[in-house]
């Protein structure tokens, strides 16, 4: 873990300093410049945070669904923790990606909130945490709270594939690859980048994955301790 | 065949108890009336558009379902006759019962708001039938699949009628952009290919719901 740690410290580090501080400039000749994009600007340096915080906020989901489901096969209650653990930082993610999207809505698109497919997801993402949060608090008993709640977020993540596969494209949207799009649809957009640019993103993607890994198994370990002491009640 | 006939069972039981005190059926007409009453103080001279409508339409539909759909299960735990249900039938015999009593009630409510609307909205007129009938059909289906799998959880909560809509919400907004879209189309007389692409998500909803609700029942209700 302390690998994963200084690993995700490094990626992040040289995304902040390459994102920030590599020049856009209209014909980029060497590997130390970033091309202007046209309606971005300086901007598009939010594609570095923006996008590899939301996909933390999905990944969040996606552990806690996938220990969720450990749970109901094995009764284990390492997994409850690792699923809520997962699931309380996944919920800080996504309130991070819907702020930074949205101050970045209102300087690029106008407005902080489009209701565009892709910020109608995070929201609903948002309400999905926010629902789990609300049913385990509202239910007595440790079994009874692990295992209702690993269902409603199986149950959550079942709808999903409308969000990411089939909203987008009924829906017309601002995000890239969205319907009416001239690159296309697709589910994620497609990455039109140059390769320094992609380069510095993909770091930013695995940074922020690694992170998250580190940041849950510091959680999962309070959380175990946690449920010790009270265990020794 | 006794798979079939246990289902039956459940869906006879829950209808002779609900026509005994007639609880749901009531609260959701009244429930219904009243949140009509409130659009039409809120609409009375205005000139509104279908897609207006039909979101309308459909907010109704969602909030009587979250008042009454409930019940079905919240009603086993408050009798405490849970426990007995749990002895004489498989959890899929009680699952697929109180599913088939929630299609029956979400489709009786559907009729009943889509009454109500054409009497008092002028506005409200459906010119392509098949296309509202399918869609009425198809959302009641979805809308009692979703209900019923929530209704199971949250019977076991401490707070059970502010939690159903919470839960619910969120796995109902890909079915209600949906079925708001089509009745939208429905009312303003497309042709019934039109709405195509709507029908495909709305019976992939239905079945992914029934299919995953099926798999997950077995842990919600055995204790």
């Amino acid at each position: 873990m302390k690998l994963v740690k200084y690993a995700a410290i490094g990626c992040i580090s040289f995304v902040i300093i390459a994102g920030i501080a590599i020049p856009m400039v209209p014909q980029p000749q060497s590997w130390l410049e970033f091309p202007v994009i046209p309606g971005l600007e300086e901007k598009a340096r939010n594609i570095f945070f923006h996008v590899p915080v939301a996909w933390a906020s999905v990944l969040g989901f996606l552990f806690a669904l996938y220990y969720g489901f450990r749970y109901l096969r094995s009764r284990d209650y390492e997994y409850d923790i690792k699923s809520v653990s997962s699931a309380g930082l996944g919920m800080m993610f996504c309130v991070l990606a819907t702020v930074t999207g949205s101050i970045w809505a209102k300087f690029n698109w106008g407005s902080f909130w489009n209701w565009d497919p892709r910020e109608t997801s995070i929201f609903i993402l948002l309400l999905i945490y926010g629902a789990y949060f609300a049913l385990r608090s509202a239910l007595g008993t440790d079994e009874l709270r692990a295992r209702l709640s690993a269902v409603y977020a199986i149950l959550a993540g079942m709808t999903a594939p409308f969000f990411i596969f089939i909203m987008p494209r009924i829906v017309g949207g601002l995000h890239p690859g969205a319907k009416g799009d001239s690159a296309g649809s697709a589910p994620v957009a497609q990455l039109h980048m140059p390769p320094n640019m992609l380069l510095v993103f993909i770091i930013g993607i695995i940074g922020f994955s690694l992170f998250f890994v580190w940041l849950l198994h510091v959680r999962v370990r309070a959380a175990r301790i946690e449920y010790q002491l009270s265990q020794e009640k | 065949m006794e798979f079939l006939t246990g289902i039956w069972g459940v869906v006879a039981k829950d209808v002779r108890s609900e026509l005994r005190t007639r609880y749901a059926l009531n609260a959701l007409l009244m429930f219904v009336v009243t949140s009509v009453a409130t659009i039409l103080f809120a609409l009375r001279e205005d000139e509104v558009t279908t897609d207006v409508l039909s979101g309308m339409f459909w907010v109704v539909i969602f909030f009587t379902a979250m008042s009454g759909l409930s019940r079905i299960f919240v009603s086993e735990e408050e009798r405490g006759t849970a426990m007995t249900l749990q002895l004489v039938a498989s959890p899929s015999v009680v699952y697929f019962g109180k599913l088939l009593f929630n299609i029956g009630l979400t489709l009786i409510l559907s009729c009943a708001v889509t009454l109500l609307y054409l009497a008092v909205f002028p506005l409200f007129m459906i010119k392509s039938m098949e296309l509202f009938v399918l869609t009425i059909v198809l959302g009641s289906l979805g809308f009692a699949a979703a209900a019923t799998i929530i209704a199971a959880i949250i019977a076991k909560a401490n707070t059970k009628g502010t939690l159903y809509p919470v839960l619910s919400f969120p796995i109902l907004i890909p079915l209600l952009m949906t079925v708001m879209k089509s009745t939208a189309r429905a009312l303003d007389g497309e042709i019934f290919s039109a709405a195509f692409g709507e029908f495909q998500i709305l019976a992939s909803y239905v079945m992914i719901m029934v299919a995953g609700s099926f798999l997950l029942f077995d842990y919600v209700w055995k204790e």
